[in-house]
């Protein structure tokens, strides 16, 4: 099952430097089987080939050089990468919000031209429509969409339940908290049942502990959903967290550094970063890091 | 720990609330303030009377022009000249301001010539007006127009401009049309700033209407004021500003409400 994965990394190996493939086995007599093997057997839903991007003219700043991932369906994948590496640029590429310089980004087997209902995104900065209600803003895709009142109403109670925001739904977001807001966030771009969820450090603006309860009510919303999921973040600990698999993105010029899979078992505590398997993941991703930030100086 | 900041501290403290009671008084205290200096100078013979009527004197003349129905006449005709230009004039900035905001290619052609026409002074323009609308009430409409609508337009662009781009963005990955963006996305964004910037510019739009008046007008408040110098009717020249000033005081307010109503979610 994990050929799949495989197959994608070695397409990554192009350019200067080397692709590490890591493949850490839990220890742990309860966790034996592979735990994402049967749910990433049904294809990939998203491909983005040998994307380069490049900022004004052909002199102009290098954001991303030469992009391959995949991910597959159901997948939850992280990327992540010091600041400025470009990685937020890919998931606004990947959403059709930029056009890249050269290569290719498909969906379910089409070419992404323009943004789209499919391409589901959760942005760091808030961005609910503050003139709407919590209410409002989870239907507004739905509304886009032409579905009839009844099945929105379906729709929008099952999400504000599913985030657990049901006694807010006629509030305005100027009345919610941050973690609050993100939760609407995502609540609304899972309205549209997007083929895929894309997260720009959606939880990078909230407090740590604020931040720990969004990343299991993530876990157990994508568990029960079963969603493909490509998430940005430059926090380890939360990549390693929620992910299946981890992309290590380089310093500008961004490229793909390293895959890494963890082979951590689901459903995950957050007590699972006191673990030797999740230690020994991120002082693997720490290495690639650091490498990439004392190069830059 | 309450206890230890007086209320002293409470007013001199940077952007610290004050209770409402206080702020009522403060208010209130100017006004006593500007009209007991008001009344002290002109019963007081500091300045002659001649020049400065007493607060007596012109309410007055106010209780006489209102009983032979002259005050709301000329009221009236002020009202409906300030705010049929004013509507007309927003009815095309709020739109046009929009799309100047939103597409560089509505913004590129219009800015360079709205920025010029709009440090013209309008005062330069009102007997071109005469010229070719005469002196009928489209005059003085056209003065407050040309007043407000170049203003408003690029502070109605401004408005749209500064929706964030992400908030746009999210729109698109939720399924708008890049057509539909303006509508249902910058415009309930920009609403609240775009109904600050009427209420704002409703306030000059008043003012221009008595350089619209002292010209060529048969009725108006600035028409009586101008009348009014020639008969060194003192009094009537500040019952007409006091006029002007309560009812800018009750358009300002009804806009605050209107606001309220309308983008409740605003702070």
């Amino acid at each position: 099952m994990g050929a799949l994965i495989m197959n994608a990394s070695s397409q990554t190996a192009a350019g200067s430097r080397v692709v590490v493939t890591e493949t850490v086995k839990a220890n742990n007599p309860a966790a034996t089987a592979d735990p994402a093997g049967d749910r990433l057997s049904a294809g990939t839903t998203m491909a983005i080939e040998d994307v380069t991007l490049r900022y004004g003219d052909a002199n102009g700043v290098l954001a991303l050089d030469d992009v391959s991932l995949q991910v597959a369906k159901n997948e939850f994948c992280v990327i992540v990468g010091p600041s400025g590496c470009g990685k937020s640029s890919l998931l606004y590429l990947a959403a059709g919000l930029n056009d890249a310089t050269s290569g290719s980004i498909k969906v379910d087997g089409r070419e992404v031209i323009e943004p789209g209902p499919d391409r589901g995104m959760v942005f760091q900065s808030y961005t609910l429509f503050p003139w709407l209600t919590v209410r409002a803003n989870i239907e507004y895709g739905p509304k886009r969409k032409g579905l009839p009142a009844e099945q929105r109403k379906r729709i929008v109670d099952q999400y504000l339940n599913e985030v657990g925001l049901a006694p807010f739904a006629d509030h305005y977001p100027a009345q919610l908290s941050g973690g609050m807001k993100q939760r609407v966030a995502i609540a609304r771009a899972l309205a549209n049942d997007p083929a895929v969820l894309l997260m720009d450090e959606p939880f990078g603006a909230l407090d740590s502990q604020t931040r720990g309860t969004m990343q299991k009510l993530l876990l157990r919303v994508w568990e029960r959903q079963q969603k493909t999921v490509l998430f940005v973040t430059h926090d380890i600990d939360e990549a390693l967290v929620l992910g299946d698999r981890v992309l290590v993105m380089t310093a500008r010029p961004g490229k793909i550094k390293a895959e890494i899979k963890v082979d951590i078992p689901r459903p995950r505590s957050m007590d699972v970063i006191l673990e030797p398997d999740f230690i020994a993941l991120k002082r693997r991703i720490l290495g690639l890091l650091h490498d990439e930030i004392d190069e830059d100086h | 720990m309450a206890q230890r900041r007086t209320a002293w501290t409470r007013l001199t403290t940077p952007f610290a609330n004050i209770p409402a009671s206080t702020a009522t008084t403060l208010a209130l205290a100017m006004w006593i303030a500007v009209i007991g200096g008001w009344a002290l100078l002109s019963y007081g013979r500091v300045v002659p009377n001649m020049f400065l009527p007493t607060p007596g004197t012109v309410l007055q003349t106010a209780y006489r022009m209102s009983l032979d129905g002259s005050l709301f006449y000329h009221t009236f005709t002020s009202a409906k000249v300030v705010i049929l230009g004013f509507v007309v004039s927003s009815l095309i900035a709020v739109p046009l301001g929009l799309w100047m905001g939103t597409y560089r290619a509505v913004q590129a052609p219009l800015e360079p010539l709205v920025n010029f026409i709009r440090y013209l002074p309008v005062t330069s323009f009102v007997p071109l007006f005469i010229l070719w609308i005469g002196i009928g009430i489209e005059q003085r409409i056209a003065v407050i127009f040309f007043g407000t609508f170049f203003q408003q337009l690029v502070m109605i662009s401004d408005c749209a401009r500064s929706v964030s781009r992400d908030l746009v963005n999210a729109s698109y990955t939720l399924g708008t049309k890049r057509s539909e963006a303006v509508w249902h996305v910058i415009f309930p964004a920009a609403l609240p700033a775009i109904l600050d910037t009427l209420r704002v510019t409703m306030g000059w739009a008043w003012t221009y209407l008595v350089v619209a008046e002292l010209v060529a007008a048969s009725s108006g408040l600035g028409y009586i004021s101008l009348k009014a110098m020639r008969g060194f009717q003192v009094d009537v020249i500040f019952m007409a500003i006091a006029a002007i000033g309560l009812l800018g005081l009750i358009t300002d307010t009804a806009f605050r409400i209107l606001r309220a109503r309308v983008a409740p979610w605003a702070p």
